[in-house]
């Protein structure tokens, strides 16, 4: 293959990746912003995602695709559970110090982990595709199926935006982030909208891993990369901005489509964990933060 | 008696009991004893940051693995004998402590705990990425020229428990000296209040430094002696969890103790030997202690013994 389609070729793994991506970092995102938690067991809300997604399929006969969708509705409700349960019993209990919450939450990774282990197996299963479908370029055959889930992303994200601009809750998720106290004192339950922020900010990891699921098959280890990668994300587009993170998301997921391509896939992963370590000690607003 | 009395004899008390112990447990049971002092050394120099200075670094494994392929390679490059290839380890932990922290301690918090696991993460997928020389995902056995002291060769029971404990004897003991000195006091001061140990004149920046790069010498020198005491190093050594253990051995035995860091590390040890008979899951214990911890007993068990009746205790 000539220079040209294996570019191309980069490109389109780099946006799928990117998509997936800026789900999974927008959780994380919308955790901290809010929040002012950074979860470290949030790659496990992404596992936790593809697991059900394995059950749910696995139960239901008949046509890959019906199983697919109520993955994709089923994953994120009980992760999202699984979320706000561990927010009320230990987050909340630590009123949210940042400090001590990575520490419980590096625990509730192996805690997540290990379950999964106990329960899924140590194997790697494979999620049929709700559909096959085969782009042909002159060069090279394209899963069709990569680009739904591009567009779904797309989709998705757009919702969350809307949602954190146009409705209510949104509005008051961003009174709660920009001062918890006044917030409070408006009435609002603070208590209550740190629950939903958590539990959606797992949901969109979930949600991230139902669509990879066919790609990627479901393993109880497959937390590690979605976790570095979204740190990755959300550092350099400035921690807590949504705007940021989808710029990085697009950036880091290219970038890593073609160093991956061309050089090495670790080589990709040693420079983007460079780029954040350099990112937080030089410019800790992030690549696309205003100074503070 | 004086609390110095107290405090020196309490110590060697623990040191003469280790070195009891290793001779009269049966020989599984003190080979696991010299990987919990060895370990604990670790832990040592994790808590002289965390426990005594405030520093939560997430990235103490790159310093332990800088020390273990340090010694390692210089015994399977250059046939290094286990003394110098030791020294090498303990000079390469303190070396990569002080230029992270040149960088890293220019943030604080939750960017400092970010930037030291991300600098780690680096290390870890660099010792991957040059698997030509570093022996990549599977590591390599270190040969006998280095595990060779003096005559005696350490890869037997007996004088390698006896290389374990002299190492953690003079851990514990530099440990203990450093932090009753002024200068130990001034690391205190930096954890309870940054801003005003600066309004006193000294320089949060530089004290900081040096902690990070003594708590790197006994990262180093517990992955040094680590490689060479079992004769392998790998890259599983340079993972995130070999950041998070030595968070939880010194916050289970009490962080900002002397003798906190050993008896977590031995602790942790038993639970997770209990832990392996039930299930295979080994690492759901870290969790569930990890969580246990920071939810009921923040300062551990060694924290809690000085509240309520040892105030003396270092």
């Amino acid at each position: 293959m000539a220079f040209g389609p294996f570019l191309l070729l980069a490109l389109l793994e780099g946006t799928v990746t990117a998509a997936v991506l800026a789900l999974t970092a927008v959780g994380l995102s919308l955790v901290f912003g809010v929040m002012r938690v950074v979860n470290v067991a949030h790659g496990e809300f992404f596992m936790l995602g593809a697991v059900v997604a394995w059950f749910v399929t696995a139960a239901m006969p008949g046509h890959p695709a019906l199983g697919f969708s109520a993955a994709l509705l089923i994953a994120p409700l009980v992760v999202a559970s699984v979320a706000m349960l561990a927010d009320r019993l230990v987050l909340k209990r630590l009123n949210y110090d940042p400090e001590a919450t990575i520490v419980a939450t590096i625990g509730l990774l192996y805690i997540l982990q290990q379950t999964a282990l106990t329960f899924y197996g140590p194997d790697a299963r494979p999620v049929a595709a709700p559909f096959i479908w085969r782009i042909q370029t002159p060069w090279f055959g394209y899963s069709g199926y990569k680009l739904f889930v591009v567009a779904a992303a797309v989709v998705i994200l757009l919702s969350v935006w809307a949602f954190m601009t146009r409705s209510r809750a949104g509005l008051i998720m961003r009174a709660t982030q920009i001062d918890r106290q006044t917030a409070q004192a408006f009435g609002i339950n603070v208590d209550r909208v740190y629950a939903g922020t958590f539990a959606l900010g797992a949901a969109l990891a979930a949600v991230a891993a139902v669509l990879v699921v066919p790609i990627q098959q479901a393993h109880y280890l497959m937390g590690g990369d979605p976790l570095l990668l979204s740190f990755i994300v959300v550092i350099i587009g400035g921690l807590g901005s949504l705007r940021g993170t989808l710029a990085a998301a697009l950036i880091i997921g290219l970038g890593d489509g073609v160093i991956s391509m061309f050089f090495s896939p670790t080589l990709a992963k040693i420079i983007a964990t460079l780029l954040v370590a350099l990112v937080l000690v030089f410019r800790p607003q992030g690549l696309f933060g205003a100074k503070p | 008696m004086t609390d110095t009395a107290k405090v020196w004899g309490l110590h060697i008390g623990v040191l003469a009991g280790l070195l009891a112990a290793q001779h009269l447990l049966p020989v599984y049971y003190a080979n696991q004893l010299a990987r919990i002092l060895i370990l604990a050394i670790f832990a040592m120099g994790y808590n002289i940051a965390h426990g005594y200075t405030g520093l939560l670094s997430l990235g103490h494994a790159l310093f332990f693995a800088i020390g273990m392929y340090g010694a390692g390679l210089a015994v399977w490059q250059v046939e290094w004998t286990a003394f110098p290839a030791l020294g090498i380890g303990l000079v390469a932990g303190g070396v990569s402590a002080g230029v992270v922290g040149l960088l890293a301690l220019r943030t604080s918090g939750v960017s400092f705990m970010i930037v030291t696991l991300m600098f780690a993460q680096a290390g870890y997928l660099t010792i991957l990425y040059f698997g030509t020389y570093t022996g990549g995902d599977e590591g390599f056995v270190v040969e006998a020229v280095g595990r060779q002291v003096f005559g005696y060769n350490l890869a037997h029971d007996g004088p390698r428990a006896t290389a374990a404990f002299a190492l953690f004897a003079i851990a514990l003991l530099t440990n203990l000296w450093l932090v009753r000195s002024p200068f130990g006091r001034v690391m205190v001061a930096m954890r309870e209040n940054e801003d005003r140990s600066r309004m006193l004149g000294y320089n949060p920046f530089r004290i900081k430094l040096i902690v990070l790069v003594i708590s790197g010498v006994y990262a180093g020198l517990a992955g040094a002696a680590y490689g060479i005491l079992f004769g392998y190093v790998g890259a599983s050594f340079a993972t995130v969890q070999y950041s998070i253990l030595p968070l939880l051995y010194s916050l289970l035995g009490g962080a900002g103790t002397v003798l906190g860091p050993v008896l977590g590390t031995a602790l942790m040890f038993a639970l997770i030997e209990m832990a392996s008979l039930v299930t295979s899951a080994q690492l759901l214990v870290v969790g569930v202690a990890l969580v246990a911890l920071v939810l009921f007993a923040p300062r551990g068990l060694l924290g809690a013994v000085r509240e309520r009746w040892l105030k003396w205790l270092p």
